[in-house]
């Protein structure tokens, strides 16, 4: 194991052990081991988040096929919350399957051979094609537009976008090679961190609902805080990065609003279909989905980011 | 049962959880050792496996589905699994002269002392109706033994993982949910209770859907 792999390994570990420890006191000094909802809700998400990071953290040693073993499974999850909760007919049938059975598995299958040209495009021209044609087959074109456009965005947000965090490690990057693995990590991080740190923040200080609409415990000072410190945390990590310490903050920061907006329109979707949780995957959590609504928005545009001026 | 017989219960139970995701949700009762008679909708080949699949494995051990003699008698595959292990209690539909009456044969399963799983939609509702009319099977049955209490279990989504006629289904998650028993009533008349019967399955789809 490297030093820089100690590291983030000891400090991911240090912040885990903190949170348990900090919750098995709230347990027992404040509920003083009676149930609890919020202590007790805070306590399966850390138990959960332990889960999650010995989950990752595995996929990352076994190297590049355990990680796209991995994100398959989780878009697999991904895409079956998403589709249980949407509005399909039965002419969506063989759609469906195709979906599900061919261009997920096929997506994955791309990024393992490193086709850049074609995963990139594969989802948002030949599945977006093909899936309406196969549902106009059947002959019902009742709300087609919608039902197409709903399996689309389905695949979109399950597959495709969950699919460019493996693919971090296909980039080429002059003086990082076989560190790619690390922008996995640090994208995970910076994200989920500040999911956490909003959180935290709105809970501390949160007076100014930012959405009511769409997600009324988001609050303006648990935004703010939360995207500031995890901006601070990501530009700390830098020496994980290619990037400078001004760059790192720099992406940081797209990175954190993309995961904003993203938590606000998976939000919004939810709150159409008139459901509060996406599963019930992950105890404390939610499903799949709830936990992964930041990183499907920010994992393309930092692989992106980082394609465009990273590689050569 | 045969050990075989117990292990391709065991892979189908788990198939069907897996495949479907289903958690069996106990909302206006729980998972008692007790004779009881549980009645679903009924719009997929996979309904009678995904309720025995939700329930314990004690109570699976002796609660038998019913489904239709055309459907299973139909080949050595389908006897097997049906006859050994499911232990189904098949019915004719549509029956012709001299063939026993369904509600002769379920009286004999309950006779035995085991639960019962059916549908009295008769069929598998594939319109776009929510829930078809009850038949009067259930009202026959209920007062052929008004003691078994009927526990309704509603099923969501399960159509759209396996449409009727279609090979391949689709990995959705389902829920199964268990509502509040209910019982015939002293002189309750047939449309009466039939009506009943159908508003709480009705019911609990409403409640299932809301979380």
């Amino acid at each position: 194991m490297d030093q820089h792999t100690l590291w983030i390994t000891a400090g991911i570990a240090g912040i885990l052990v903190f949170a348990s420890v900090v919750g098995a006191c709230l347990k027992f000094l404040l509920a003083r081991g009676a149930p609890h909802p919020v202590i007790d809700n805070l306590n399966a998400r850390v138990k959960a988040w332990w889960m999650m990071v010995i989950v990752i953290g595995l996929a990352l040693f076994a190297g590049k096929t355990g990680v796209i073993v991995l994100f398959a499974f989780v878009s697999l999850m991904a895409l079956r919350e998403y589709i249980t909760i949407a509005p399909t007919r039965r002419g969506d049938h063989w759609a469906l399957v195709l979906s599900f059975f061919v261009v997920l598995p096929f997506q994955y299958g791309l990024i393992w051979i490193e086709w850049y040209g074609m995963y990139s495009i594969f989802i948002p021209v030949y599945a977006f094609l093909v899936l309406p044609i196969l549902a106009s087959i059947p002959g019902d074109t009742r709300d087609f537009l919608q039902r197409s456009a709903t399996i689309q965005w389905g695949l979109m947000v399950s597959v495709f976008c969950i699919s460019h965090v493996p693919a971090l490690l296909t980039l080429g990057i002059p003086g990082y090679e076989g560190r790619n693995a690390f922008l996995i990590v640090f994208l995970i991080l910076v994200v989920q961190l500040s999911d956490v740190l909003q959180y935290v923040w709105g809970k501390l200080l949160g007076r100014t609902k930012i959405a009511p609409e769409l997600s009324p415990s988001k609050t303006v000072e648990g935004f703010v805080g939360g995207v500031a410190s995890a901006v601070a945390i990501g530009t700390a990590l830098y020496w994980m990065t290619p990037f400078s310490i001004g760059e790192a903050a720099l992406v940081s920061l797209a990175i954190t609003l993309m995961g904003f907006l993203g938590g606000l329109v998976m939000s919004a979707i939810k709150r159409d279909r008139g459901v509060k949780d996406w599963g019930a995957m992950i105890e404390g959590h939610g499903g799949m989905l709830d936990r992964l609504d930041s990183v499907c928005f920010s994992a393309p545009i930092f692989f992106h980011i980082v394609r465009y001026w990273w590689t050569p | 049962m045969s050990l075989l017989t117990d292990s391709i219960a065991g892979l189908l139970t788990s198939f069907t959880r897996i495949v479907t995701g289903a958690k069996a949700r106990w909302i206006g009762c729980a998972p008692a050792d007790i004779q009881r008679i549980y009645f679903g909708n009924h719009s997929s080949h996979a309904d009678f496996m995904l309720i025995w699949a939700s329930l314990p494995a004690p109570l699976r051990a002796k609660t038998r589905p019913v489904a239709g003699a055309d459907y299973w008698e139909k080949g050595r595959i389908r006897q097997f699994i049906i006859h050994r292990v499911l232990r189904g209690v098949l019915v004719e539909r549509g029956r012709a002269d001299g063939s026993a009456d369904p509600i002769d044969t379920m009286a004999a399963a309950l006779e035995a002392g085991d639960s019962l799983i059916l549908f009295p939609e008769g069929t598998r509702n594939t319109t776009d109706e929510i829930l078809l009319p009850f038949k009067s099977g259930l009202y026959r049955l209920a007062l052929r033994r008004p003691d078994v209490e009927m526990v309704p279990v509603w099923m969501d989504n399960l159509r759209r993982v396996l449409p009727k006629g279609e090979p391949v289904p689709v990995p959705l998650l389902c829920s199964v949910s268990f509502g509040a028993p209910l019982r015939v009533g002293q002189g309750e008349e047939k449309d009466a209770f039939l009506a009943r019967a159908r508003q709480a399955l009705l019911d609990l789809a409403g409640l299932a859907r809301s979380g």
